[in-house]
């Protein structure tokens, strides 16, 4: 399970990187924003994408409209995890296709909760 | 024939009048007209006075405020900003002071995990009889081995935490310098309001939110200030559930 954590800052990176750590998934990329992450994407291999909303580039909303609109992509889970609290941005990317929705600051648990769910419910489609 | 505005034209009946009133020798009548025709120059030059008197005062107010702003833009607001990078480079150094001692300390902790699981079992296995002479001399070494690193794990233990303590810091200086900047965004707001009522422009506040592009964002949703957000992430969960998830 590879999985890419896009987030403009690299301290938050590295929290997600060690929880996801501790959650035993080991085999992690980064990437800073949207444009750094599309490459790293249509390289292949990724499983699953966790993403920040408000980067300097390319956007974490822009990101996942990118994905779906990739025939490639379109069908890799997308877990954003953003200090983006507004109503409709939490409305916008359920329409734009968002697998799970995490707000910062976040717990170890809700993270380990929410990538669960993600998966049950893949394994269930 | 040149045309007369009613004005000239009441001059120019004065003036004849002071002709002939000059030719008549009436020195009363000369006096009252003279000062009748210098009367209009003088309320004319009032009235041009008090259109200097305005522009300067308000030139004065605005180069007064084109100061303040000038001051705003060149030292302040850049000061700001720098002020502003110093606290995002204080916490990302705060974070990873603490993330560096977490990165060390886990593996740390899991090894003397692991220690520990490993002796437990041995000494079920001699409380039981169940481990030779030669067995239990080297089950003595482990655990005298065993107290040793726990010692030096123990006191490196606590050196990281105490970093981790101490990074905690920038709270205090972010703060001040977070508060200080505040301040300077009132006071340029206060100039610019000023600046707007004297330029006799009312002063419209469209803040739609909606009309706004959110593809980069609002930022963290600060409480009492942002509309419309989410508290915690049940709110979160509780909208995503409405729309279907």
């Amino acid at each position: 399970m590879k999985i890419l954590i896009v987030d403009d800052f690299s301290t938050m990176r590295r929290i997600i990187k060690n929880l996801l750590r501790e959650l035993g998934f080991n085999n992690t990329i980064e990437a800073d924003d949207g444009q750094t992450a599309m490459p790293k994407l249509r390289t292949g291999g990724v499983d699953f994408l966790i993403t920040d909303w408000n980067m300097p580039g390319m956007s974490g909303i822009e990101l996942l409209r990118t994905i779906r609109a990739d025939a490639n992509l379109k069908g890799l889970p997308v877990l954003m995890v953003t200090a983006e609290a507004k109503r409709e941005q939490i409305v916008e990317a359920a329409q734009a296709g968002v697998n799970g929705y995490v707000i910062k600051p976040f717990t170890a648990a809700t993270l380990e909760e929410k990538i669960n769910k993600i998966f049950e419910r893949l394994e269930n489609a | 024939m040149v045309d007369f505005t009613p004005a000239k034209a009441a001059q120019l009946e004065q003036a004849k009048a002071l002709v002939e009133a000059i030719q008549n020798g009436d020195d009363e009548q000369v006096n009252r007209l003279i000062q009748e025709l210098g009367k209009v120059q003088e309320s004319v030059l009032f009235q041009e006075i008090c259109k200097l008197t305005r522009q300067l005062h308000d030139a004065l107010t605005t180069f007064y405020l084109d100061e303040r702003l000038a001051r705003f833009t060149q030292n302040d607001i850049p000061d700001a900003k720098e002020r502003l990078n110093y606290v995002i480079t204080m916490t990302e150094q705060a974070a990873n002071t603490t993330l560096n001692a977490v990165e060390y300390l886990l593996p740390v902790i899991q090894g003397m995990n692991n220690e520990t699981t490993v002796l437990k079992e041995d000494w079920q296995r001699f409380r039981a009889r169940e481990m030779s002479v030669d067995e239990f001399r080297e089950l003595n070494q482990k655990i005298v081995q065993h107290f040793e690193d726990s010692g030096v794990r123990l006191q490196q233990i606590q050196e990281r935490l105490t970093e981790v303590l101490m990074a905690q810091d920038f709270q205090d200086l972010t703060g001040q310098i977070i508060r200080r900047v505040i301040t300077l965004v009132k006071d340029l707001e206060t100039s610019m309001v000023d600046m707007i009522r004297l330029s006799n422009t009312p002063s419209q506040r469209h803040r739609d939110a909606s009309v706004e592009h959110s593809s980069q964002g609002h930022g963290p949703a600060v409480p009492g200030l942002d509309t419309d957000t989410v508290s915690n992430q049940d709110d979160v969960d509780s909208l995503l559930s409405s729309l279907g998830f």
